[in-house]
């Protein structure tokens, strides 16, 4: 068992510590691979264990940021109207924000609201037997709903522009050096505690019936398990990783937009965990990883053409690495497993043989 | 006696076609029952509303005393009828023992599963079974990796782990050597010590060789029940399903 699992602590190993070798810069994009990296298990969780394909993540994510940068933002304002209420002409401060004044309604909202809305949407499609390409065309529509809410409804969440300016968070200067490595080693410690939780689901007999649901739901069904909790359980995770993903992302990054959240980013989202091998959650984290370094690696060295690279990485992968990453890793090991017990095999007729004569 | 199940006039009605014309069903303890007619006479749809896979338009389907006309799929199931689809239904990317771990009867609640262990009873009970279908030496292997009748017999197991006082199996030899078969019958009768077994089958000479109580199904009704003696004397069953199969062979 030890021997097994330890790349994976050499890995988390690694990411703890990120803030002695990497400068301010890099460190803050290896901050926000990491929240992606979260919704990503997420995903590798419903689509790579149950079967479900979502595209609508980018919501719960930017919910989940959303319910955070209310708090930044009114920390940021003074007791003063936030900037761009003032700007369209509000003059009180609607009652909803008011909440977000409370760190501890911000914080929990920020899990609560992508849990409810995420339950919500499960429950209703999968309880009338919506499955497939039709829950993951819901999911989409979630998101154009809810982005052009987000851009319509300007007085209260700042439009296009989304929600920045921040400065202080429980009276720490998010500009910092001390504050951001705090805030990174918290992001690892999150995607730690929620690796290790996924893994036990995965590796229980919950993990099997999420499986079992992929492989044939009305067997599942006709076992006695109702899939419908299952799957409204295991979308409600996700969407809870991935609205914690968001919280992290806007105090890392200091801003959260429409845009962030939109269907670019939902798809992008399931590319990630495409990339790394949708079936295994170390996997996913790589993928987000690999992924988006590529992504801004290419962007610095190649600006004109680097979406090309990008293209070329996503197909590259589909092509030829159906499994992902975590794919090439595992049927390399099998091959080699295969070989020693073709090895052994062969030995043995030898011997029979031998033993005939 | 009662009846484990009654099947009241059932009726099914897809869009204006009848599947089922009010049939009726009485199944005893321990009885193994074979349905069997032509083509679309409706007895998967029977099965299928037995189980609560689709809905009765009208009738009643009554379990000991329970109404389960209207009853979820799932607690259908945890009241203690099983059903085998005809073709084999498991999970392929599990192994043959996670199969019958899933199988296993157990509180199937999200909290109990997210809690369960494996105990030392339902181990042995997992290997007393895969011994009885004969694949215990496939514990480990995935699922889909198993011969064709191997995956009918694992999905026999499946449903035997559960203990039903009803089983449901719709063309259980389909695609079975002639030894399989022989075996599968055996397994029947076994079963029917504990429990009432409803058996869709068209092969006749396996009907001949392990049946007692046969009911005849014609255009989504009951013709007749008996033996298979009696039914082949029977002389609508012979003009609607045994004499035109004798004509054409």
């Amino acid at each position: 068992m030890i021997k097994k699992n330890w790349m994976y602590w050499m890995f988390f190993l690694a990411l703890f510590l990120a803030p002695f070798y990497l400068t301010e810069f890099r460190l803050s994009l290896l901050g926000k691979f990491l929240c992606f990296a979260m919704i990503a298990i997420g995903i590798s969780l419903i689509w790579g264990y149950t079967g479900i394909l979502s595209l609508g993540h980018g919501v719960y994510f930017g919910l989940g940021a959303y319910c955070m940068a209310m708090y930044l933002k009114l920390e940021a304002s003074g007791g003063r109207l936030p900037d761009f209420m003032e700007w369209s002409g509000v003059n009180n401060l609607p009652w909803f924000w008011k909440l977000f004044e409370h760190p501890i309604i911000s914080i929990s909202s920020a899990i609560i609201v992508p849990v409810l809305l995420a339950m919500f949407l499960s429950y209703f499609t999968f309880r009338n037997r919506i499955k497939g390409v039709y829950f993951s065309l819901l999911s989409q529509a979630i998101v154009v709903v809810f982005v052009t809410l987000f851009i319509g409804k300007q007085e209260w969440t700042g439009g296009t522009n989304g929600l920045t300016n921040f400065s202080t968070v429980f009276g720490f200067s998010l500009s910092s050096p001390l504050t951001q490595i705090v805030l990174y080693l918290l992001t690892v410690v999150l995607l730690l505690s929620m690796f290790l939780f996924s893994r036990w689901l995965t590796r229980s007999r919950f993990g099997r019936v999420l499986v079992a649901i992929r492989d044939s739901e009305n067997r599942v069904r006709f076992l006695g398990f109702n899939p419908t909790t299952y799957k409204v359980f295991v979308y409600s995770l996700s969407a809870a990783f991935a609205g914690i993903a968001g919280a992290m992302f806007v105090l890392q990054v200091g801003l959260i937009s429409p845009a962030m959240m939109g269907i670019i980013p939902s798809i992008e989202m399931v590319l990630w965990v495409a990339v790394g091998g949708r079936s295994s959650l170390i996997g996913a984290i790589i993928g987000a990883i690999v992924t988006n370094g590529a992504k801004s690696f290419f962007s610095e060295n190649y600006p004109d053409i680097w979406l090309l690279f990008l293209g070329g990485l996503f197909i590259a992968v589909v092509l030829f690495l159906p499994n992902g990453l975590a794919g090439v890793y595992q049927s390399v090991k099998q091959r080699k497993k295969q070989g020693e017990v073709r090895a052994n095999e062969a030995s043995s007729h030898v011997l029979q043989r031998v033993s005939r004569f | 006696m009662k009846p484990v199940l009654m099947c009241c006039s059932v009726s099914v009605d897809f869009d204006g076609f009848y599947a089922l014309q009010g049939a009726d069903l009485k199944v005893y303890p321990h009885e193994v029952r074979f349905l069997i007619g032509p083509n679309g006479a409706g007895k998967t749809t029977l099965l299928d509303v037995i189980c609560g896979k689709t809905r009765a338009s009208s009738g009643k389907v009554l379990f000991y005393s329970h109404d389960i006309t209207d009853m979820p799929e799932h607690k259908i199931v945890q009241l203690g009828i099983s059903r085998k689809f005809q073709s084999p239904s498991i999970f392929h990317q599990l192994t043959v023992w996670e199969n019958m771990e899933l199988a296993l009867k157990q509180d199937r609640g999200l909290f109990a599963v997210l809690r369960a262990k494996m105990s030392e009873a339902d181990r042995d009970m997992i290997i007393t079974l895969l011994q009885r279908i004969e694949l215990l030496d496939y514990a480990d292997q995935k699922a889909g990796s198993l011969s064709h009748g191997q995956k009918q017999w694992l999905e026999i197991g499946m449903q035997l782990i559960q203990f039903p006082q009803l089983l449901l199996l719709d063309e259980p030899i389909a695609g079975m050597s002639a030894a399989e078969r022989e075996r599968t019958g055996e397994l029947i009768h076994e079963i029917a010590r504990d429990c009432a077994v409803v058996i869709v089958e068209h092969d006749m000479d396996f009907v001949r060789r392990f049946s007692k109580q046969v009911t005849v199904m014609h255009e989504g009704k009951v013709l007749c029940e008996g033996t298979m003696e009696d039914i082949q004397q029977n002389e609508k069953v012979v003009e609607i399903y045994l004499g035109r199969e004798e004509k054409a062979c």
